[in-house]
């Protein structure tokens, strides 16, 4: 997965079946410094609250479609979180 | 699989269910040689990695649902080992 900015919405009245109902956002992936990286993409939005502005992580290829209701669907980005927070890692530290 | 080290965690309340109560964490890939190959992956933590520490990512979905016990999820990157040594040649 990678972390993305909302950066806008897509409206498709004809698309392939399935997909009726799938809210698109456009998705401006990001690097490891929260700065734009590559190209946007179009994704479905998976947890249904996302909009623009906002920091999500966003999960690529086939594995895109699993997050949706019907699984077999022509989806290759779909966003599956918000993000609260980038932190500092906790718990262990062997070394 | 690929060669990571664990930079920082993404904590997230709306998300997939499948990310419920699990540990989220901000991986830069690496060469074999240790150096940054540039690039990312966000993983789910298997296996209870700290901070700056060498991993092992799984970047597959079906091995990764199968891992986590799920028939159905968006998830395809899995933290699954604790890297104690790489050598070459």
């Amino acid at each position: 997965m990678q972390l993305a900015r909302v950066i806008g919405t897509v409206v498709a009245t004809v698309k392939s079946p399935g997909l009726e109902g799938v809210k698109l956002l456009i998705v401006q992936p990001l690097n490891g410094q929260r700065q734009p990286v590559g190209g946007a993409v179009v994704a479905a939005d998976a947890v249904h609250m996302a909009g623009p502005g906002e920091l999500v992580y966003v999960v690529a290829a086939r594995e895109a479609a699993q997050a949706l209701p019907e699984p077999f669907v022509p989806v290759d980005h779909a966003i599956v979180g918000i993000v609260d927070a980038v932190e500092p890692v906790g718990g262990r530290a062997r070394r | 699989m690929k060669l990571a080290r664990v930079v920082e965690t993404v904590v997230s309340t709306i998300n997939a269910p499948v990310f419920d109560g699990r540990r989220l964490l901000r991986c830069d890939l690496l060469d074999p040689d240790g150096e940054p190959a540039g690039g990312y992956l966000i993983a789910v933590d298997t296996v209870g990695a700290g901070a700056g520490e060498i991993v092992l990512l799984l970047d597959e979905g079906n091995s990764a649902r199968q891992i986590l016990g799920v028939a159905q999820a968006p998830v395809r990157t899995l933290v699954v080992g604790i890297v104690d040594e790489v050598a070459l040649g």
